[in-house]
């Protein structure tokens, strides 16, 4: 500690953010925000979705220009024109999205745009190849660095983009989100790199929702709430519970708020299904009206192809559905609506959301049938159907007419919801409802799960968060390598009775 | 007084609207062009030229139209050259047979679904990208119009057959009045309907209009068919117009239907383009052509010209869009 405070007190900062300001149409995303990096430091910047983290650092990145607002780095004022002259100050970010060529090796992707030259001015392979192998010993990676980018896994990918960081002499390292891909081994190992750089005096921003890895790795936490800074904290003299009251801005109460619904018939029945990979092997089960059925298991399971294969997203080997007791002939999406079925997929950017189309667009999709006349769009029926959603569900959105790419994650979420609430499915399939999204958010979607349940509707959710398993399930079913491995016929057990299933 | 706040929202979001200002743009380049050459050639303005210019990029908006809903959906149709070749030439074959000149329409026009249709299955059920598959359908239709034909014109139409291309009603060309009419069901077709809707979503994220219930596989081979009918019924006026189904006509027609879709602010990614904006790309390259006869332009010259004008109009939207 001592050694903290020796180095931090006497030592004026790196970054420096004074009143920054940001808008988009019809948002202020940033407002007046004072933001400060020291040397060496390990910092963490945690907010909701929406509070203004990634347009903070993407306006250090180059990727946006603030409407107002001033930056130092090292004592000297800096403009930032694009994402160049921000590497070239010496700030690296690496998103969370990885920005990797897969079809170029390690030492190619590396040197990308600054290849080394030799005097006839082609490739210099020796010397690319040289000052690669001291980069990837810097990050202590023991890869060839002629492997092509796409046989490395997430986590080498990472440290090849902090080699790469390194490479240009970065002194501020931002990490989005570094670990939401990550087995524990790799956040470790990634956790020692970030060591060694702050021993070499670079500071790294580290962006994360994860509480226990913030205590685990950061000396301050900066909290942002709704375009604001609203606090900076040491680490060691904060609580989890004093971090999550800044950034949502009131005490949270119970996370899980599950209210008991009345179990009535058989919804949903699916008998041995397997797929036609052979992955997925002998899967049967049920599930009732007013049930919420946790799907869990580790990553891969198959649980979310399970789940596509019952609402005809992908096909089948063999495999029977039956829908309130009446064998169904799912083949397509088409039939899995006819059949009252809805689908919240796990990746809402790129399998649930219209980006470029507005909320409006976006939320009326799945029920068109519902607001037409024959062929035509009813838009009175229309707007009306779009605006009790975005009412009910509490959509933050200047306007029905906006674009779903300028909503925050949370609020994406919750059109990607009212998308098939607006069809009133009598059984809706949840895959990770509630990944990347912030606490306020989170437990809204849970109350809504809560609702829909007690209203009749039968509810499947695969979690890979054990808490929401165990918060919001009545009976939870545990999958492991295509299989169904187990159930249990309540939800009184804990993450390690789950996890013993789901692992072997 | 909240209602209001609303409204001017709505307005200015209308604004940001891409597709919108994108219109505004090219109509601008269009009026531009228009003063220009009516200044330069005042001859541009006599009522003959306007109204015969006007027929002349009937053809090439009717096909533009059809080939846009393609390009909606993120592909491409190079096929509707040969399509508009063998529409003209099936219309005059059968006719040529005593066939009446309605049936004889319709069936030309079934010849260009029926296109259509196969370079929809090609492209949904084989996977092959549209533009392979399109460019093979380019040289299959072409080789099927040179079989029928032995390769020579055909000749004989009946007199009411002309009344398509080359009459006038009220004073203005008959195409004139099908282009209109072609536009104005499509512009009520994709912003009204739940098909059109539909299309839309599939250009924008064809993954997630599925998972949300629509069979994107028939839609997408619905669009290929639509483009597939205008691009032969735009053969057919200008068989009509010339008096004579030729098995060469359409020869690099396509690029002229592509270019007023890309002109008028259509992008090629799928998802954003408007059917004024078509309407708009095909007259100015419509003006354009006429302005090169007008103004005397060696023949040689007018093709580098029109290469000319599509770049600078496509880039004059794209300097638009860049601003963040």
């Amino acid at each position: 500690m001592q050694e903290r405070e020796k180095q931090r007190a006497p030592s004026a900062p790196l970054l420096e953010m004074r009143g920054v300001s940001k808008s988009f149409p019809g948002v202020k995303a940033l407002d007046q925000v004072d933001f400060t990096v020291y040397p060496g430091e390990v910092l963490a910047l945690v907010g909701e979705n929406g509070a203004g983290k990634s347009t903070l650092m993407k306006i250090l990145s180059g990727v946006y220009t603030m409407d107002e607002g001033e930056i130092y780095f090292e004592g000297q004022p800096l403009t930032i024109t694009g994402p160049l002259a921000s590497q070239r100050a010496g700030i690296s970010i690496i998103y969370q999205e990885l920005n990797v060529l897969n079809n170029l090796n390690i030492a190619e992707n590396l040197f990308v745009g600054r290849e080394k030259l030799g005097k006839n001015g082609l490739v210099d392979r020796q010397r690319t190849h040289q000052e690669a192998r001291a980069l990837l010993d810097e990050v202590k990676l023991p890869l060839d660095t002629r492997t092509l980018m796409s046989h490395l896994s997430t986590a080498q990918k990472q440290m090849v983009e902090v080699a790469r960081a390194l490479s240009f002499n970065a002194r501020l390292i931002i990490m989005d989100e570094p670990t939401s891909s990550l087995t524990d081994t790799e956040t470790q190992t990634l956790f020692d790199i970030i060591r060694r750089l702050k021993a070499k005096g670079v500071a790294v921003v580290f962006i994360s929702h994860r509480m226990a890895e913030i205590f685990q790795i950061t000396d301050r936490v900066s909290v942002m709430r709704d375009g604001q800074m609203i606090s900076s904290f040491d680490t060691q003299n904060v609580t989890e519970a004093q971090i999550i009251s800044a950034m949502v801005g009131r005490e949270v109460d119970n996370l899980y708020d599950k209210q008991e619904a009345q179990v009535g018939e058989v919804a949903l029945e699916v008998k041995n299904l397997s797929s036609r990979d052979g992955y997925l092997k002998d899967i049967s089960f049920t599930v009732r009206a007013g049930e919420i059925v946790g799907f869990a298991g580790l990553v891969g399971a198959g649980r979310s192809e399970v789940m596509r294969a019952v609402f005809g997203i992908d096909q089948r080997q063999t495999g029977e559905i039956y829908v309130r007791g009446e064998k169904a002939d799912i083949r397509g999406t088409t039939d899995a609506l006819r059949c009252g079925m809805g689908f919240v997929p796990e990746d809402r950017k790129e399998q649930a959301l219209i980006l470029d189309m507005t909320v409006k667009k976006n939320m009326s999709l799945a029920a068109l049938d519902r607001v037409s006349n024959g062929w035509f769009i009813d838009t009175p029926r229309e707007n009306a159907l779009v605006n009790l959603f975005v009412e009910l569900l509490r959509v933050k959105t200047p306007s029905v007419e906006q674009k779903v790419k300028n909503l925050s994650g949370g609020n994406q979420q919750k059109v990607v919801i009212a998308k098939w609430m607006a069809n009133q499915p009598s059984i809706l399939i949840l895959d990770e409802p509630t990944r990347g999204i912030d606490v306020g958010a989170k437990k809204e979607i849970h109350k809504l799960m809560s609702q829909l349940a007690s209203q009749g509707v039968a509810i499947i959710m695969i979690s890979s968060e054990l808490p929401e398993i165990i918060g919001m399930s009545d009976r939870i079913i545990v999958m492991h390598e295509g299989r169904i491995k187990g159930e249990f016929p309540h939800r009184n057990v804990t993450q390690e009775e789950i996890l013993q299933m789901a692992v072997s | 007084m909240n209602k209001q706040r609303k409204n001017r929202t709505d307005l200015s979001l209308w604004y940001k609207n891409s597709a919108a200002a994108s219109t505004l743009t090219i109509l601008l380049i269009l009026i531009i062009m228009s003063t220009a050459l009516a200044i330069a050639a005042p001859a541009f303005l006599r009522p003959n030229n306007l109204l015969n210019t006007a027929r002349n990029f009937s053809a090439i908006a009717v096909a533009g139209i059809g080939v846009s809903v393609v390009i909606l959906t993120g592909n491409i149709d190079i096929s509707v050259g040969s399509v508009y070749g063998l529409a003209g030439v099936t219309v005059a074959l059968l006719m040529k047979s005593g066939m009446g000149v309605v049936p004889a329409v319709l069936l030309g026009m079934a010849v260009g679904a029926l296109c259509g249709m196969v370079n929809g299955m090609l492209v949904v059920y084989f996977r092959l990208p549209s533009y392979i598959a399109t460019l093979g359908m380019m040289q299959i239709v072409r080789g099927v119009c040179y079989i029928l034909t032995r390769g020579y014109p055909v000749s004989g139409m009946a007199d009411s057959f002309k009344w398509i291309g080359q009459e006038q009603m009220l004073g203005v060309p008959v195409p004139v009045y099908f282009m209109l009419l072609f536009a104005l069901v499509f512009a009520v077709f994709r912003n009204r309907t739940k098909t059109g809707r539909r299309i839309f979503a599939m250009g924008g994220n064809e993954e997630a209009t599925r998972i949300s219930g629509v069979n994107t596989r028939r839609l997408k081979i619905l669009c290929f068919v639509l483009a597939g009918v205008c691009a032969a019924f735009a053969g057919i006026i200008n068989a009509s117009k010339v008096g004579v189904a030729q098995p060469t006509a359409g020869n690099g027609f396509e690029m002229d239907a592509i270019a007023s879709v890309i002109i008028g602010g259509s992008s090629m990614a799928g998802g954003v383009g408007t059917v004024v904006g078509t309407l708009i790309g095909s007259a100015i390259m419509g003006v354009l052509r006429n302005a090169l006869v007008l103004l005397s332009v060696e023949s040689y010259w007018q093709t580098l010209v029109m290469g000319v004008v599509i770049i600078f109009a496509v880039t004059i939207d794209q300097l638009r869009k860049a601003r963040r």
